[in-house]
Parts: structure tokens; C-alpha cells; sequence
């Protein structure tokens, strides 16, 4: 059977061209699973016209000199596949009404085309270029609302272009050499308007303050700058990399007075504040002050297992005699705001390689992932919004947003195809929902890696080689940091479509290859420095490896894309996939000969070291810019900002006021839309794309239990195969305290350290990071949140004592709407955390695991509902926060791990999103056995309060009679109480309060929700 | 102790659990990147086992496996069928499962007909998944008692732990007829079926896995390298000690074939 060849006239006729176009399709009678999920997505779209079905093909476009002999050749053996497929030469006829094709535009990276050329130059030994796009034949539908349909669900107009007729162009465009122009910007003459008007129109994002340092220190060298060295002052500034709202000096002032049912932070003692003689704080930098400052005091008391704190790109504990691990967590929400797939894609694309660039490199060996979006398919109706009233107007999707749910499905699609290629397990994660997400999403990927203990430090030396490896530079990702250190505004698709960029991971994988090939030579490491090329481009790498020695740089060295770049977008350009490392001279060639052996591009950029310590760009022997490494580094003008904090009862609290009487829901009823409320429904839709068991080392994977439906704590791995050591990873997210961040802070680290726990990690081996998302700090009272979550963080980890190894913020998080209305996001504080477990047979999943066994509530329920869902969706008339006992909270944890590693207890579950009810229904669903309920054993609250309160630092665990007698007097100390028992009966009932739910029903409204 | 090889290339990305599996089996173990091979493809006449690993070799750009394949179908095809000849037991998960069909080691000519001199043309594709989405869960499988493949011989464990995962977006078998299916049944071909009722890409006969006639090379979509300790299992925490102390299935194929290559070695 051969793959059949049609050939077909392209509608330019027998015009010349040496651009093949070839097109390969199901042959008839086999399925188009593509052209199928094309329409199940065009239909979700809710248009009054639907496609009734889709063809979908693969459309190759190949530039080179090939004869028709050859054009039918890799139609035949390379893109079509014999048993199923058919090609076609040229451009078949259209099959339905309408069709659209996609292609990327020109520049956009096709991840896709680089494999193909190799193949076909292979195959045929001639030099093509390839670019691949789709075509979508829809039926019973017209152009135009296929054109709809293609914007809504196959395409996004930044990076693609949308064609309805086959697109069959002559040549692919190509860049033109430029005259090299060395542009100077006349400062010195600026006033602070023009300053402030370059700094915006320039997208250069730095403060008035700032240009007029940069504009003293080149009056003080009595020249102008160069273009190049206000850009690479720009990068090296940008909130993003700098992260100068965390380390300002802060004033904050509390005006809660003593009437305020949550109380002040007590200030007085805490290391670098002040306290002024107004009753305000002064802090001296926020990040040194507390999340630093807590690490050091822990280590300090004796804490000797962290190897790497807050220096290099991810933190490094000690894991075992001879390895470390480090971990990363990053955001990247702007980018994800306008091409959701491009910008998820290379978010875990660059927090892989903040992994490879720690210390002399480390092995990727899992990924994590949490986003936060609005509410997905109907974001209108979300139940907070509702109740605020606000006119369907005002729900109107703003202009310049995609809708939530375009924009989760196409962050795990970016997700999925970029970790999933990798190789690397992405196996923890979370996702919640706010309507103030809505134009500003949150895309945090975490990263972990392993590595040998003795190679976790590495620094350039004097002479080294600036050595590049990866992809090549284009145009693509200029002003990504400064981008991300902006506001978004509805204009921000068209104005920074260039800072978004599609990933490359083969690319990727492929360095990582050749990074750890040379790490782990036979000659030993390659390399004395690594560091990733991430935001700001060669521009951060070069000028933060070379912070100590200066460098000199040749511009024209960098393996291009294409040509025309100027030195300034060569120098500041973020396209993906590259790394920097510092290579002594006489290791080069050795370099070369892996990088040649893995199809990896070398070059070599220029030196480390200069007599002055500074950083000289250079472009065919030409100096294109010189800078200082003391002014871009030290340069920075440090300021003051303003924080107040008004207690969150005088702003009105987030929690919508109780509902009357009648509009009150039943438990019963309670419970099931509490368990398809999206932050708690099951994520398997998500998880199960993912490959969350590749480099088989899953212990502990996130779908648990007897159906494999179970939500797991914490993902369990082994990042050494040939140990049963463990490592557990989690996160913590308490974005429902956001009335307060000091408890949100401390609410999530709880959280983290819980899920941790409960799988079977050490609590007095767990490392945690911070990621703030924040809207703009501009706003002292944005200000005032932030420090006092970062309070929370120091409180907390000093109480837990888990030490911050890392973090990152992105401080400028809302949306600018066309009518001038600014959508905040809520402040948001992820806490990602690693645990080490001793012995991985010994850990414990969530699942309810025999019938006849007790179930016991472990920690104390307080009387409060503010922050749960349930007040989400119903509202409460409490005034106070759930509070974390931070004497109570650490040491249940450390009793919890006792019982674990005593083995006297079946099963665990983190009590949190939801409260003690839906912990209880999750267990059942994932064991597949019911429960008896008994509240009487619970303090006298209401039941509304039992069981859906979302107090922290609770517990629930299954106990085996012969065990039980043991686990009471073990908590004997600590609020506990015996609530019922598992049972062979499929159905989850409360004595007394006459509720009772078939297991079924549970499950089926739990699965519901997210089963796209 | 026999010698492993695994070949890795741009993309693949289980190869180190696969050296692994071997490893624990008992094998010696050495991973060599594809470019070395092509240059010199006598390396793999030294080798008595052979992985061809999982991943996304060359990105999955056109197909699953469509490049690698195309890269080895000339230059590697030929030292290919001399190991399968010389008796050397091949495993090929998943994305090796997906090459294997393309450059025509699987399924094979017919019992006791030669192997083809050059490449045949595939007569097997691994299709996209019905759901036209990547999947990763663990399946019930059948592993059929009659078949001739060196790597299941023997294995019959109990429901509770005869699963495997699998996890990709291309493993719909299909087959250029219905005659060509019913002749792998006949030869004892097919190694591996999907519980009916947990088949997870829609693959034609729930077909999971089939070997050669020879019952050495064995592709299946699969990952038998994923379980290969309890901890593996996605129930662990549900099984009874007795079942603790058993093999876990992918392990045991994995000792099956090291079995097979060493007696091989000393006959």
C-alpha cells in the first residue's frame, strides 16, 4: 500500500517556484481524530452557525531545489504515512463550504520546521527550508464564520496568520543585512517630561528617579548614551530582574485600631525595621528583612541542610550524602495574557532552565504548575460578582482579553507540549478562580532538579570564553522584562506581540543533553559558570556572570535567525532555548565535539574579564557600548516607597454578606456544588495530559487511590533511582484570605507544609519558596498587603522552621481596561515546597483504604467562614480571619509525621479548599467507600461551620481499630476528635442532620466540572 | 552479563529509565547517541539486548517517530536484522514502538520467512489517539499467553497488578488490513491487549504490544520501564504485603529477556 500522490495545480498555475507546498491527510475511511477535535472546539464556542464536521490536514511548505521526482519522494516516505495517509502535491480542492489555513507568521518560531529540514536534507542531500502550517475543510458553515472559528479556537491572530484560500507564496521572506548604526539618545537636554515620555515610548518602564541617576552618571562621563547601553540599563533595572520594590526601603503605617477583631502585626524586634516615633515602620529592604532574614535565622540556629540560598537561579538543599536538590518556581503572566500557548510554553521552558543553570548544572527531574484565570465558562455569572451587583454591562469580557477558557485550555496545551517533551514529569499543581484574573492570568511553573553535592557553586574565571549554546537569536522576545514589568492594557496584544514567543523544547532538550554531557565529562565539568539565557537576553546573562570580572562581548558572533538585527536587539533579543556558560580556553574544543555530536549551536560571544570591571559591547570590531559593571549593578537610585495598611473591615470585606433565610442552601446541597466548585473539582482533565510519570521515578503520583481519581497532597518521586529516598512536592495557596495577607501568608505556608506532610515527607525537611503576584505596588495599600505578607512568610517559616531557599515576584499585575477601568488581580502568594522523605515506602495516599476504620479530625475548627468557598458562593457574617497557631500548627505536623512513620494510620488528606466535608467526600470518592458521620465529638459551632470552615492546620486521617488506641494517645495533647467510620456502603450520611449522599453523586459532581 | 544497548537521539527522553530497567534485570548497560550509530552501525553487533526508549524523538515533527525512523531505515536497518538474526531480544516502548513499525522491524516477515533485505514499507501505523489528545494512565492488559514474544513468556500475574501505563498522543493501531491482524494473531504476534473496556487511544483489537515472528523484538505502547518497583504501581498503598513481595510486571519482562540473552550467550 503506498501512501497516495495526488497532484494538484496550485491556484498560481504553472507559475515557477521553487517553494513545494504539500499537503498530507486521513486517507478515506480513516479518522481524523484533528478534524474531529477542531469541531468538538468550534461548537463549545456557543456561535448561532456550528461547522458540522472538519477535515483537518498538515501542510508542509519546502523551499529548496527539489524535482518533481524528489517532491514525490517525501511526500511518499517522509510526510505521509503509508497505511494511513494521503499526500498531495499542490493544493487539493476544498472539501466543505469553507476553509481556513493557519500558518505562523514570518519570524514566529515553528518548532516543527528545524526537524524537518534535517530530514529532508537526509534524505535528499539538498539545503531547504521548511514551515509548516494547517488547514481546516469546514462544512455547512461560510467563510466568514470559519474565519471566526479560526481567530476563536485554531489560531490567535499575534502569532498566526489566518488564510482562507491555500497558501502557496513564492519565497518565504527573508531579512536584509544592515548598515551598522550606532544610535546615542540626547539626555542631557532632557527635561523630566521628555525623560518620562522616552522611558514609556521607549518601553525602557523605568521610574523618573531612574532616568535622571542614568542621566547624572553620563553627565558625570561627559557623554551621551548609546541606545545599547540604555537598554541593557533598562533590562538590568526592570522590576522583573531586579525586583527593587522587595529590596526598597519601605515606610508602613497600620491604622487598624484596637477594635479590629484581627489584630496588628507586632513589629517591635524584627530584624532590619524600625519603628519611627509617628508609630510607622521603616524597613529596610522588605525581601532582606523578612523572607532572607528568616532563612538566615534558621540557619543560624542550626539548620545545616541548605547548600544555596537566594543566589543563584534556583535554591539547593542537601538531599542525600551526595546529591542536592533545587527547586524554581516562576511566573509568566503577561506573555500568557496575550498567546496563553506560547506563554505557558516558554514560562516552563525558562524555569527548566533557571534548573540547568543552578550551580554547575542540575537535572531537571519534575515540573509544577498553578494558575490562576477567571472563572472558565461562565465568568459572567461567578457567584462573587453576582452578588456584587454589578450590571451585565460590566460583565461584558473587557476588549483585549481572550475568554478564561481559551486561555486555561491553551496554557496546559503549552504546558503539556513543552514539559512533556522534555522529559520531565510535570506532577504537581493547582488552579484557581477569580474573575479578576480575567485580563491579567497567572502562569507560575516550578521546576526541580537533582545534582552532585560537590557542584552546586559555580564562577566565571578571568579568561574564560563567553560560550552560547542552544538556539539562535532573532527578533523575537525583545522587552520581555520590561513588558513584564508593566501594567496591561487592552493595546498590549498589538504593542508587544514581538516580548511573545512561541517555544522551541526539542531545542531545549537537546542542550539540556549536551549541558550535562559536558557537566559530566570524562575530563570532568566543562564549564566553570552556567546561567540560562532568560529575561533581558544575553544583556542579563553576560552582565550577571560577569558582575565581578566585566566582559568583552562580540556582538556578531551570535548564530542568528535571519539576518538584519541591529547589535541592540541581537544584545537584548530573548528568544528562548539559549544558555550562557564561562568555558576556560583549553575546553573549548571539547565543548565543540559534544555540541557536534547532539546537533547543538555553539559560539563563542567573547571573555570574561577586563581591567576596569566593564562590560564592552563590541560589533565587528567596533565599539557599540560601555558600561560600568559598578553603575549597572550598584547604579540603581535607592528610594522609599510609602506602604499603609487599613484594616480590611473598614474597605469592606471580599466575603458577600450571608444569604437570607430561604435563599440559604441545604448541606446537602452545599456539599455537592462545593465539589464542583472549579478550585476544588478534580484537575484530571489537566493531569492526565500531562506525562507526570516520565523518568520513572513516581512514588507517589497525583491521581491516587482505587480508581486512580483520588486528588493526591503531594507528588512523591525518587531523584535517585537507585534509593528508596524521596522527595515530596506541594504547594500552598490561600488566595481566599486575601482581606488579609499576613494570615493569607501564613495560611499557605501551612497548607504547603500539610500537603507535604501528609504524604509522608519530614517536616523538619522542607524547603518552601515565595512567589508574589501583586497588583501594582504604585498603590500604597498594594504596598501595605505585600509587606505584610511577606510578615506572614518570615512569622511562618520561622514557626515551621522551613527555610525560603528562593522566590521571585511580579508586582504588576492588573488590567487597564478601554473605558479606563483597572482590574486588579487579588493579591496572590504561592508557597511551593519541597520535602524529603526518608523512605518512600512509607508514604501514605489519601484514599480511604479499608471499611470499619475510624476517621479523626487532627487540629482545631474555628469559628469563621470568611475566605472558604462556601462564603464564595454564599456569604458569612463573620468578621475574623482564620487564624494559623503558629505554636499549635507546627506541632501537629510533626505529630502527623510521627503516626506516619509509626505506620498507624491508613490514610491522610489535607483539610483545606472546601473545609472538612468535601476532605471527607474526596477520601470516599478515591477509596470507593462510604462514611458514617457523627459531628457531637466537634465543638458546638454551627454545622455550617464544621464542615465547611476552612480553618487551617487540620487533618484528616483514617485510623484501623487496632490502631486507634495508639493515635489517641498519641494526640493527646492536641485537639483531635473521632467523627465516624469507613464503611463498605457507597454513601457518604451525617447523624442527625438527615444528609446522606449516594458515593456516586459526590463523584460525579466533583469529575464534572473540568471534564474537557 | 550481557550488554544493553539503548539508543538515544534528539527528544528521546526515557532512555535513563530504560538503562535502568535493564540495569535492575541484570544487565550491563550503555546508552549511544544515534548520529554514532549512523556513522557506525557494526557498534550494534557487540550488544546481546537492545532499547529502542520512549520520548519525542526529533519533536514528533510530521509523526510520532517519523524522523528518527527516517534517519534509520537506511544506514541502521541492515545491523538491526543481523541482532534480531543473531538472537538478541529487542524491547521498543511507545515512541520505540512507533519507529520500530516505520522502518519495518515490526511486524516482521512471516514464521519462517527471511527478513527483507532493505526496509519494507510500514505496514502498521500508531495513529493519533481517537481523543486526538495525550493521555498518561495506567491500563489493564492482557497479556496473551499464546504468543511467541521472549519478553512476556511466562507472565501471568493477578488482576490487581497486571496493569501497565502508557502515556502519548500516537498509539491507535492500525493495521493495513484486517488479513494482517489476523495473521499476528495467528503467528502468535500479539503480545499485549488493552482490557477491552480501558483501552485508551482506540487502537484496532485493543492491540497494546505485538513482536516479530521470532518473539524477540517487542514494540508495544506500554512503558514497562515505569514498573519496575512497587512504588511504581498506581494502587501501591491498596496492595497486600503478599503482592509486595512478588516481581512487578515490567520488571519481570525485563528479567525475561536478560534471562533469554544469557542463556543465549552460554548455549
Amino acid at each position: 500500500m503506498d501512501a497516495g500522490v495526488i497532484e494538484a495545480f496550485t491556484r498560481r498555475g504553472s507559475v515557477p517556484t521553487n517553494l513545494l507546498r504539500i499537503e498530507v491527510r486521513p486517507k478515506p475511511g480513516q479518522a481524523d481524530p484533528a478534524g474531529e477535535a477542531a469541531c468538538r472546539q468550534a461548537r463549545s464556542l456557543g456561535l448561532s452557525d456550528s461547522p458540522s464536521r472538519i477535515d483537518a490536514a498538515s501542510i508542509y511548505l519546502i523551499q529548496g531545489p527539489i524535482d518533481e521526482r524528489q517532491a514525490r519522494r517525501l511526500a511518499e516516505e517522509l510526510l505521509a504515512d503509508p497505511v494511513m495517509e494521503d499526500a498531495t502535491i499542490g493544493a487539493s480542492p476544498a472539501r466543505g463550504a469553507a476553509m481556513v489555513e493557519v500558518h505562523p507568521r514570518p519570524g514566529v518560531m515553528d518548532p516543527n520546521a528545524e526537524a524537518i529540514q534535517c530530514a529532508v536534507q537526509s534524505m535528499l542531500g539538498v539545503e531547504v527550508q521548511v514551515r509548516t502550517g494547517r488547514r481546516y475543510d469546514m462544512h455547512a458553515v461560510d467563510n466568514e464564520t470559519a474565519e471566526l472559528v479560526a481567530k476563536r479556537c485554531l489560531a490567535n491572530p499575534v502569532v498566526h496568520a489566518i488564510h482562507t484560500e491555500p497558501y502557496h507564496p513564492q519565497a518565504f521572506p527573508t531579512g536584509t543585512p544592515r548598515e551598522l548604526r550606532i544610535v546615542t539618545v540626547p539626555l542631557d537636554e532632557m527635561d523630566d517630561e521628555s525623560l518620562q515620555k522616552l522611558s514609556r515610548e521607549g518601553h525602557l518602564f523605568l521610574s523618573l528617579e531612574e532616568m535622571k541617576a542614568i542621566q547624572a552618571d553620563y553627565r558625570r562621563l561627559g557623554r551621551a548614551p548609546r541606545e545599547i547601553e540604555l537598554e541593557t540599563l533598562a533590562q538590568t533595572w526592570s522590576e522583573h530582574c531586579v525586583h527593587k520594590t522587595l529590596k526598597a526601603t519601605i515606610r508602613y503605617r497600620d491604622e487598624t485600631d484596637d477594635s479590629d477583631p484581627n489584630p496588628r502585626i507586632a513589629m517591635r524586634g524584627r530584624p532590619g525595621h524600625e519603628i519611627n516615633s509617628d508609630g510607622s515602620v521603616t524597613i529596610h529592604n522588605l525581601l532582606k528583612s523578612t523572607i532572607v532574614a528568616a532563612t538566615n535565622e534558621l540557619i543560624a540556629d542550626g539548620l545545616d541542610w541548605c547548600l544555596s540560598v537566594f543566589v543563584d537561579n534556583a535554591g539547593i538543599i542537601a538531599f542525600d550524602e551526595e546529591h542536592a536538590v533545587c527547586f524554581k518556581v516562576e511566573t509568566h503572566n503577561h506573555p500568557s495574557a496575550i498567546e496563553p500557548y506560547g506563554g505557558a510554553a516558554t514560562g516552563i521552558g525558562g524555569c527548566i532552565r533557571d534548573v540547568i543553570g543552578t550551580g554547575l548544572a542540575a537535572k531537571p527531574i519534575a515540573a509544577t504548575d498553578i494558575f490562576c484565570v477567571a472563572h472558565p465558562d461562565h465568568w459572567r455569572q461567578s457567584p462573587r460578582h453576582a452578588r456584587r451587583g454589578l450590571s451585565s454591562a460590566q460583565h461584558d469580557l473587557p476588549a483585549g482579553c481572550l475568554h478564561p477558557r481559551r486561555i486555561l485550555m491553551e496554557i496546559v496545551a503549552g504546558v503539556r507540549d513543552y514539559g512533556n517533551r522534555m522529559g520531565i514529569p510535570t506532577l504537581n499543581g493547582a488552579v484557581w478562580f477569580d474573575d479578576d484574573y480575567v485580563g491579567n492570568p497567572l502562569v507560575y511553573c516550578g521546576c526541580v532538579g537533582v545534582m552532585p553535592r560537590d557542584l552546586v557553586k559555580g564562577d566565571p574565571h578571568p579568561g574564560d570564553s563567553i560560550i552560547v549554546l542552544g538556539g539562535r537569536t532573532g527578533r523575537d522576545g525583545i522587552h520581555g522584562a520590561t513588558f513584564s514589568s508593566a501594567e496591561l492594557t487592552d493595546v498590549h496584544a498589538d504593542e508587544f506581540s514581538h516580548a511573545v514567543q512561541i517555544g522551541n523544547p526539542m531545542t531545549e532538550k537537546k542542550l539540556l543533553d549536551v549541558v550535562l554531557a559536558a557537566r559530566d565529562h570524562e575530563d570532568g565539568c566543562l564549564f566553570t559558570a552556567i546561567t540560562d539565557c532568560g529575561a533581558g537576553g544575553f544583556s542579563s546573562a553576560v552582565g550577571e556572570m560577569g558582575e565581578q570580572l566585566g566582559a568583552e562581548v562580540n556582538l556578531e558572533q551570535a548564530s542568528l535567525k535571519y539576518e538584519g538585527l541591529s547589535p541592540t536587539e541581537i544584545w537584548i533579543s530573548e528568544a528562548q532555548e539559549r544558555m550562557v556558560l564561562a568555558v576556560p580556553p583549553e575546553r573549548i574544543e571539547k565543548l565543540q565535539a559534544v555540541c557536534a555530536l547532539h546537533d547543538v549551536q555553539m559560539c563563542e560571544l567573547g571573555t570574561f574579564g577586563t581591567d576596569d570591571r566593564e562590560l564592552v559591547l563590541r560589533y565587528d570590531g567596533t565599539e557599540v557600548g560601555r558600561l560600568s559593571m559598578e553603575f549597572l549593578h550598584e547604579g540603581l537610585p535607592k528610594t522609599t516607597r510609602d506602604a499603609v495598611w487599613s484594616p480590611p473591615a473598614s474597605r469592606g470585606l471580599n466575603s458577600p454578606p450571608l444569604a437570607a433565610g430561604e435563599d440559604r442552601p441545604s448541606i446537602r446541597e452545599a456539599l455537592l456544588a462545593l465539589l464542583a466548585h472549579p478550585n476544588i473539582a478534580s484537575k484530571r482533565w489537566i493531569i492526565r495530559q500531562y506525562d507526570h510519570e516520565v523518568q520513572g521515578a513516581s512514588a507517589v503520583t497525583p491521581l491516587v487511590g482505587a480508581d486512580g481519581e483520588g486528588p493526591s497532597d503531594a507528588a512523591v518521586i525518587l531523584p535517585v533511582l537507585n534509593s528508596n529516598r524521596g522527595l515530596a512536592i506541594a504547594n500552598g495557596l490561600a488566595t481566599g484570605l486575601r482581606d488579609d495577607p499576613y494570615l493569607m501568608a501564613l495560611a499557605a505556608v501551612d497548607e504547603c507544609v500539610r500537603n507535604l506532610v501528609c504524604v509522608g515527607a519530614d517536616p523538619s525537611r522542607i524547603a518552601i519558596l515565595d512567589n508574589f503576584c501583586w497588583p501594582s505596588c504604585d498603590d500604597p495599600q498594594e504596598l501595605g498587603g505585600l509587606v505584610r505578607a511577606a510578615e506572614g512568610c518570615y512569622d511562618a517559616a520561622k514557626a515551621y522552621r522551613t527555610p525560603f531557599i528562593s522566590g521571585k515576584d511580579s508586582l504588576n499585575n492588573q488590567f487597564a481596561t478601554e473605558d479606563g477601568r483597572t482590574i486588579k488581580i487579588p493579591p496572590t502568594l504561592l508557597i511551593s515546597g519541597i520535602g524529603i522523605v526518608d523512605d518512600v515506602r512509607n508514604c501514605v495516599t489519601m484514599d480511604f483504604k479499608a471499611a470499619g476504620n475510624s476517621v479523626v479530625v487532627v487540629g482545631a475548627t474555628q469559628e469563621s467562614l470568611v475566605g472558604s468557598h462556601y462564603a464564595e458562593v454564599y456569604g458569612c457574617a463573620d468578621k475574623n480571619l482564620p487564624r494559623v497557631d503558629l505554636d499549635l500548627g507546627p506541632r501537629i505536623a510533626g505529630t502527623m509525621h510521627a503516626l506516619i512513620k509509626r505506620e498507624l494510620v491508613e490514610s491522610v488528606h489535607d483539610c483545606s479548599d472546601g473545609g472538612l466535608l468535601v476532605a471527607i467526600a474526596e477520601m470516599c470518592i478515591a477509596g470507593g467507600l462510604g462514611v458514617a458521620l457523627d459531628l457531637s465529638p466537634l465543638p458546638d459551632l454551627s454545622p455550617q461551620t464544621l464542615l465547611f470552615a476552612e480553618s487551617p492546620s487540620r487533618f484528616v486521617i483514617e485510623v484501623s481499630p487496632s490502631n486507634l488506641r495508639a493515635v489517641q494517645s498519641q494526640l493527646a495533647e492536641l485537639p483531635f476528635a473521632v467523627v465516624g467510620k469507613t464503611r463498605g456502603e457507597r454513601t457518604l450520611d451525617i447523624d442527625g442532620l438527615e444528609c446522606a449522599w449516594p458515593l456516586d453523586k459526590i463523584s460525579g459532581a466533583w469529575l464534572g466540572t473540568l471534564d474537557w | 552479563m550481557p550488554n544493553a544497548l539503548i539508543i538515544t537521539t534528539a527528544g528521546i527522553n526515557c532512555d535513563r529509565e530504560l538503562a535502568h530497567a535493564f540495569t535492575l534485570a541484570g544487565a550491563r548497560v550503555e546508552s549511544i547517541h544515534l548520529n554514532r550509530l549512523l556513522d557506525d552501525p557494526a557498534l550494534i553487533d557487540r550488544f546481546q539486548l537492545i532499547g529502542l526508549p520512549g520520548g519525542f524523538s526529533y519533536g514528533d515533527a510530521i509523526a510520532a517517530g517519523r524522523i528518527m525512523a527516517a534517519l534509520m531505515r537506511q544506514r541502521l536497518y541492515p545491523a538491526l536484522v543481523r541482532a534480531v538474526e543473531r538472537g538478541v531480544p529487542i524491547i521498543a516502548p511507545c515512541n520505540g514502538f512507533q519507529i520500530a513499525v516505520q522502518i519495518g522491524l515490526l511486524p516482521g516477515p512471516a514464521p519462517g520467512e527471511p527478513w527483507p533485505e532493505t526496509a519494507p514499507k510500514p505496514s502498521i501505523a500508531l495513529a493519533q489517539n481517537a481523543s486526538a489528545r495525550f493521555v498518561d494512565r495506567w491500563c489493564r492488559v492482557e497479556l496473551l499467553a499464546e504468543s511467541c514474544c521472549v519478553w512476556t513468556h511466562g507472565l501471568d500475574p493477578a488482576d490487581e497488578t497486571r496493569l501497565l501505563p502508557v502515556a502519548h498522543g500516537e498509539g491507535r493501531f492500525i493495521g493495513e488490513s484486517d488479513t494482517l491482524i489476523q495473521r499476528l494473531a495467528d503467528a502468535g504476534q500479539i503480545a499485549v491487549r488493552f482490557a477491552p473496556d480501558d483501552n485508551p487511544n482506540g487502537s484496532a483489537g485493543d492491540i497494546a504490544g505485538i513482536c516479530d515472528a521470532s518473539g524477540l523484538v517487542l514494540g508495544l505502547m506500554p512503558h514497562p520501564e515505569r514498573y519496575t518497583r512497587w512504588t511504581h504501581h498506581p494502587r501501591w498503598t491498596r496492595l497486600a504485603q503478599s503482592k509486595l513481595d512478588e516481581k512487578p510486571l515490567g520488571l519481570a519482562m525485563f528479567h525475561n529477556a536478560v534471562a533469554h540473552a544469557t542463556q543465549a550467550a552460554t548455549v
